[in-house]
């Protein structure tokens, strides 16, 4: 696998192409990316067909000649392998939502930030050694087995490393995949006004195509997200978009939530999840309400209520999947929603990752040697008592 | 994971036995599929012996009940065990797949 890649920068903003080679002189340095540069549609075509070896597209949206949402669905004719990462506005959901149909595998908004550029193409990247490796397995016919591996590539690629903090909160998610199925992922925005944007959620189904599915539950969330700051109306534009061509009847379980730091309050919707626990500095708990939420991608048109409630200084938000409460022991028992519970409860209130690394402890302890047969994955988010 | 069929008055009646995962999901819904090939009568998965049932199990449901909702067939799930039943409400599907306590009531759901 070749640890070197090319990647085309479109834009007819001539001060990008000196700020992009400044800001990501590291990695041009380290040889990782080279880039070359196109100011509009017409041209960047033109460089696809002189330069075969171009991994991925980056592109602005308007353009003289050439738009970029034309560029996308001239990139394909070209070479179907190459990765398109989309430049828009920040919130336009319209032309982000028509970018996703044309094929763009993620999307940044204007005004750049490079660091967040950076990690969208080494994620793009990650996807996209993935997808190679599938090529491979399909060209040579090769078990599931393999595009089961491949599948869990690309899940695992999409999973940020980096949690969000503040003053005085901390965040942190870990996923541990199941062997065979599964479809857990999660992730976390940053949002308008210092707001902070956490999602968990569980797809139906295994494979690549699952693996696909989630991919584009994560990026039309993110996209919606940023654009809006109602969990509800979030669900609801996201559902409605997976709820179309979804021939194959994948679904997702989606909770959302929207955190903020000033107040601790937390609004979320819930489509079709696990209800989150909150765990009190003194050991008590309160579970989520539902909001009547329904799994996304398959009913259009659905409204979905959201609710919302306060972390107070010591609280800790626990966010998890079906394969922790499902997750079994050697007699089949269900590890459950009550032990899980009691674990919280007894758990010190301490830090976000503490509270994760006490979950995966005691549900590797119950299940013994039993095998694990989803993924299981827990987001938890701590906010830290008041400095006495 | 077991699927037997068998015929009630006017509906057919699927029973389901075990547990339906991940990893026998396909399975489960080519059982529901071969069963309901051919027919038109009302079909009632009635899950009193289900143990279990993943999110992969509800989509196998799912597809079978779109497709029998394009041949405007009845469709019902009953006898739920609660795990199970919570499987369906915590997904939101008991509002897309209608579900009763028994054969009885789900036969009555069809009205005649």
């Amino acid at each position: 696998m070749r640890d070197s890649y090319k990647i085309l920068v479109v834009d007819d903003e001539p001060d990008l192409q000196p700020l992009m080679l400044q800001r990501m002189r590291r990695q041009i340095r380290s040889g990782r990316y080279s880039f070359v540069f196109a100011h509009n549609g017409v041209e960047a075509l033109e460089v696809l067909h002189q330069e075969d070896d171009i991994d991925m597209v980056v592109s602005d949206i308007n353009m003289p000649q050439m738009d970029g949402l034309t560029l996308l669905e001239q990139i394909p004719k070209v070479d179907p392998n190459i990765r398109s990462v989309i430049i828009s506005a920040y919130g336009d959901m319209k032309n982000i939502r028509t970018a996703m149909n044309r094929g763009a595998f993620d999307f940044v908004t204007k005004p750049l930030d490079f660091n967040d550029l950076r990690i969208t193409i080494d994620r793009t990247l990650a996807h996209l050694i993935e997808w190679r490796k599938a090529l491979e397995s399909r060209d040579q016919l090769v078990a599931l087995q393999n595009e089961l591996s491949v599948a869990s590539g690309m899940q695992q690629s999409i999973l940020p490393t980096i949690f969000p903090d503040g003053p005085d909160f901390k965040s942190f998610a870990s996923m541990e995949p199941a062997r065979n199925v599964g479809g857990d992922f999660y992730d976390f925005m940053s949002l308008n006004d210092g707001k902070v944007g956490l999602a968990i959620a569980d797809v139906s189904g295994k494979g690549v195509p699952a693996a696909l599915f989630m991919m584009s539950s994560r990026t039309l969330l993110k996209g919606s997200a940023i654009g809006n700051l109602e969990p509800g109306a979030t669900l609801k534009e996201v559902n409605d978009l997976l709820c179309e061509d979804n021939d194959a009847m994948m679904f997702v379980t989606l909770f959302y939530a929207v955190y903020d730091p000033e107040t601790g309050a937390v609004s979320y919707a819930n489509g079709g999840h696990n209800a989150p626990v909150i765990i009190h500095a003194d050991g008590s708990y309160t579970v989520l309400p539902m909001t009547g939420g329904i799994a996304l991608g398959v009913m259009p048109d659905f409204e979905f209520d959201q609710d919302s409630i306060t972390l107070l200084p010591g609280d800790t938000l626990v966010l998890y999947t079906d394969g922790v409460t499902e997750a079994m022991n050697e007699d089949g028992e269900e590890y459950g929603m009550d032990r899980l519970c009691e674990v919280l409860s007894a758990a010190p209130s301490i830090q976000a990752q503490d509270i994760s690394d006490t979950i995966f402890e005691s549900i590797r302890e119950f299940a013994g040697e039993a095998p694990q047969s989803d993924d299981i994955t827990c987001l938890t988010l701590h906010r830290s008592e008041v400095d006495a | 994971m077991k699927v037997e069929t068998l015929k009630e008055g006017d509906s057919l009646i699927l029973l389901t036995e075990g547990r339906v995962d991940g990893t026998n999901a396909v399975d489960f819904q080519s059982a529901m599929e071969n069963a309901i090939q051919g027919n038109d009568q009302p079909v009632i998965l009635d899950f009193e012996n289900l143990s279990y049932i993943s999110s992969a199990g509800l989509r196998a449901i799912l597809v079978v009940a779109k497709s029998l909702q394009r041949q405007n067939v009845n469709f019902a799930v009953c006898s739920l065990v609660d795990s199970v039943k919570e499987v369906f409400v915590i997904s939101g599907f008991d509002r897309i797949i209608p579900i009763h306590d028994s054969q009885e009531a789900a036969i009555d759901s069809f009205g005649g």
